[in-house]
């Protein structure tokens, strides 16, 4: 009998116009530009400068700042309110105004100033461009000063070490994180159509009044999303190894292991929201409501502990959080099976409650 | 016009009498605010931090008690040695380790430059770069009132004026950016999967042989949900101005006429998509994959646009809501007057013109 209703969901699925393609190309795609996307990285600082002084230092700090990387300077203005208009119209993020008499504050008075001004409408980018811009100006004095200075005090040197992840690459933290994502959101969305495709069209009516029990229905339901899990992930791993060279730093089994059990909890959720639903659009918004509140508190784009301690309490009710861990763990640490076994409890919990709930929340009768 | 009112009327009653759609809608623009809001943040708190200490003297525990009473981190292990330390990381238990080298306080007497690693779990990069630093931070801090630092000789002050948002609140950058979200979700995907719903079960055949034009029929669809995105957008206003307290600094009424273009954009694209997608599956994949992870991912919402390869910036310059979330920016949280913004409303109506012309030609082609 399973055999045959899990002939049926294959046959249903391949004859569909978008599902194989959803399933094969999707995952491909999604790895190659999600990690381009998905980065806190910030780069291509656009800067107008406003040099009041025009005299050999200013010129000199205005070369440290040509020679960083992440700052470029695109504009040089003659007043502040000509380079505001340049940030009103959004050409440019950040000011640096050099007053009049810069040099001889600087050197006689020995005590200069510089306006950095910072569209941080983006908080977190204009924080980050203020820090870059206020290094540079530091790393000047410093070296400015480093010839005169004579040091008195006790010091000690602070030697800090990037473990796990020393190029600091930010794909090596976006990409096994992101699989569980695109894993989550096939092998949950999916099913949520499901049963309320069958209720949709009719064929629900049918399957009730054959003697299909309730366990061997959710099974065949849960089966085939099983193994199109593993088809994603393993797409999934050769995107990450074949496109940017990630491998795994502990053992491939491991991974595997742990999505079959990902895959079932994140299923078996989609089912029970299948049964709840009676429309295509019901089953979409109950859906991407919870899958959204999953996504954004595991952790994947900014990290768990930065979240206030209700925040927390929630997030951990999300079995991302708990698979994002681990492939986290394994793919850059090396994490053994053994050492993931707290995560694994409670993937293992979700397995369980979904799945029962799934079983006990499809009736046969209305 | 009669034959219109009858026609959004029932809209209106399909959608009403679906509760568990409609409240997920409603509450959807606040729940979504208060996760940027709230737990979205890469701000460094209470971190799990392990420590090898080899002196245990007085100096070095007052560095571990001044680390632990910092709201950055929190102390959580002790190790005795260095495959410990290991262990704890690969079981994610820390994420940062602190090891102080043996006779600490009588190095930094004799002035032999004692040594302190930091090891920081670089998994997440910028975490990790943010640990290093206030950690070192503190260590050197609580070091310098040990020994009462010296000055610089000629020095810059740097003074840094934060523009439009100097207490550097996130929701000043993600409340456009959920604008932005919200309607895609309302006016692309609901309208898309309402329409492609009628013509599955087949009741778009007898509307259409009805003697209503087609046109009447499709603005009779999308006008309950024109209405649900301006409910929805006056929420989210509520919630970010009274809660948040994010201010509208320019025109209100601007921003206002800002969201009515983009509502009618959006709803254009969720007419364009119905046209395309025979079921609802496929209308909700499209929707999903081409309009929503784009207007979350590469919108400027979460992600800076500027920062990305060249292609991603190209597709970026495609989706409204990229236009959207800049012009409503620069109106509402810089204040910025309206001839800031007019490259922004030209590329959103002429999105929207574009979108409406290809629509009705696909819907005439699907009558014949």
């Amino acid at each position: 009998m399973l055999g045959y209703l899990i002939e049926k969901e294959f046959k249903q699925i391949k004859r569909d116009w978008i599902l194989p393609k959803l399933i094969f190309i999707f995952p491909f795609i999604a790895l190659i530009l999600l990690p381009y996307a998905a980065n806190f990285d910030i780069k291509d600082i656009r800067v107008v400068v406003v040099d009041n002084d025009k005299s050999s230092q200013s010129n000199l700090i205005l070369n440290k700042f040509r020679a960083n990387t992440s700052l470029n300077i695109n504009y040089i203005e003659d007043t502040y309110s000509e380079a505001m208009e340049l940030i009103h119209e959004d050409r440019a993020d950040m000011i640096i105004n050099i007053p009049l008499g810069f040099e001889k504050d600087y050197i006689v008075d020995k005590n200069a100033k510089i306006l950095i001004a910072v569209n941080t409408v983006n908080g977190m980018k204009g924080s980050i461009s203020a820090m870059y811009a206020q290094n540079i100006i530091s790393d000047f004095s410093i070296e400015k000063n480093s010839s005169l200075q004579v040091i008195n005090s006790p010091k000690m040197e602070i030697l800090p070490l990037y473990a796990f992840n020393k190029t600091l690459n930010y794909k090596f933290f976006m990409v096994p994180a992101l699989m569980v994502m695109i894993l989550a959101l096939i092998c949950g969305f999916l099913p949520a159509f499901n049963i309320v495709g069958e209720k949709e069209k009719g064929n629900m009516e049918q399957i009730n009044v054959t003697p299909i029990t309730k366990p061997v229905f959710i099974l065949s339901k849960l089966i085939p999303y099983w193994i199109i899990g593993a088809i994603v992930m393993s797409i999934g791993f050769l995107v990450a190894w074949l496109f940017y060279g990630i491998k795994p730093e502990g053992s491939i089994f491991t991974v595997y292991i742990f999505s079959f059990i990902f895959t079932l909890a994140i299923s078996g959720f989609g089912l029970v929201l299948s049964n709840y639903a009676q429309t295509y659009q019901q089953a979409v918004f109950m859906m991407f409501f919870f899958i959204m509140i999953m996504i954004l508190m595991s952790g994947l784009y900014t990290p768990f502990t930065s979240m206030p301690p209700w925040a927390q309490t929630i997030g951990s009710f999300s079995p991302l959080k708990y698979f994002i861990d681990i492939m986290r763990c394994v793919y850059l640490k090396g994490s053994k099976f053994t050492e993931l076994l707290p995560q694994l409890y409670s993937l293992l919990g979700f397995v369980i409650v979904t799945n029962t709930w799934a079983i006990l929340s499809y009736r046969k009768k209305n | 016009m009669k034959q219109f009112f009858s026609f959004a009327k029932k809209e209106f009653l399909h959608i009403f009498r679906d509760t568990w759609t409609m409240m997920i809608i409603l509450v959807l623009p606040v729940i979504m605010m208060l996760l940027f809001g709230y737990a979205v943040t890469t701000e460094v708190r209470d971190t799990n931090v392990g420590i090898l200490d080899n002196s245990r003297d007085e100096i070095s525990n007052r560095l571990v008690d001044k680390l632990d009473e910092s709201e950055y981190f929190s102390v959580v292990k002790s190790f005795n040695n260095n495959s410990e330390i290991d262990e704890a990381f690969r079981r994610s238990e820390i994420s940062m380790a602190i090891i102080i080298e043996n006779d600490f306080s009588k190095k930094l007497i004799t002035k032999d430059s004692p040594k302190i690693q930091i090891i920081a779990d670089a998994s997440d990069p910028n975490h990790a770069k943010s640990l290093v630093n206030y950690s070192s931070g503190i260590i050197s801090q609580s070091l310098m009132q040990e020994a009462k630092g010296n000055t610089l000789s000629s020095q810059i002050n740097t003074e840094i004026k934060l523009l439009y948002n100097p207490l550097m609140k996130s929701s000043y950058n993600f409340v456009p950016g959920v604008m932005g979200f919200i309607i895609i979700i309302v006016c692309a995907m609901m309208t898309s999967i309402s329409i492609v719903r009628e013509r599955e079960r087949g009741s778009m055949e007898l509307l259409l042989v009805s003697p209503v034009k087609p046109i009447i029929i499709i603005l009779s669809k999308v006008t309950p949900y024109f209405f649900i995105s301006i409910i929805n957008i006056l929420t989210i206003f509520i919630v970010s101005y009274f809660v948040m307290g994010v201010p509208i600094r320019g025109s209100f009424f601007w921003v206002f006429v800002l969201c009515i273009v983009y509502i009618l954009v959006s709803l254009s694209l969720g007419i364009l998509v119905s046209t395309i997608a025979k079921t609802q599956l496929v209308a909700l994949v499209i929707s999903a994959i081409i309009l929503l992870m784009p207007s979350m991912l590469l919108s400027g919402m979460m992600f800076d646009i500027s920062s990305m390869p060249l292609i991603l910036q190209g597709i970026a310059q495609i989706m409204p809501a990229k236009w959207f979330i800049s012009a409503i920016r620069k109106l509402m949280i810089m204040g910025v007057d309206v001839r800031f913004v007019i490259n922004e409303f030209l590329v959103l109506i002429f999105m929207g013109l574009v979108l409406i012309l290809i629509s009705l030609k696909k819907y005439k082609n699907r009558l014949e």
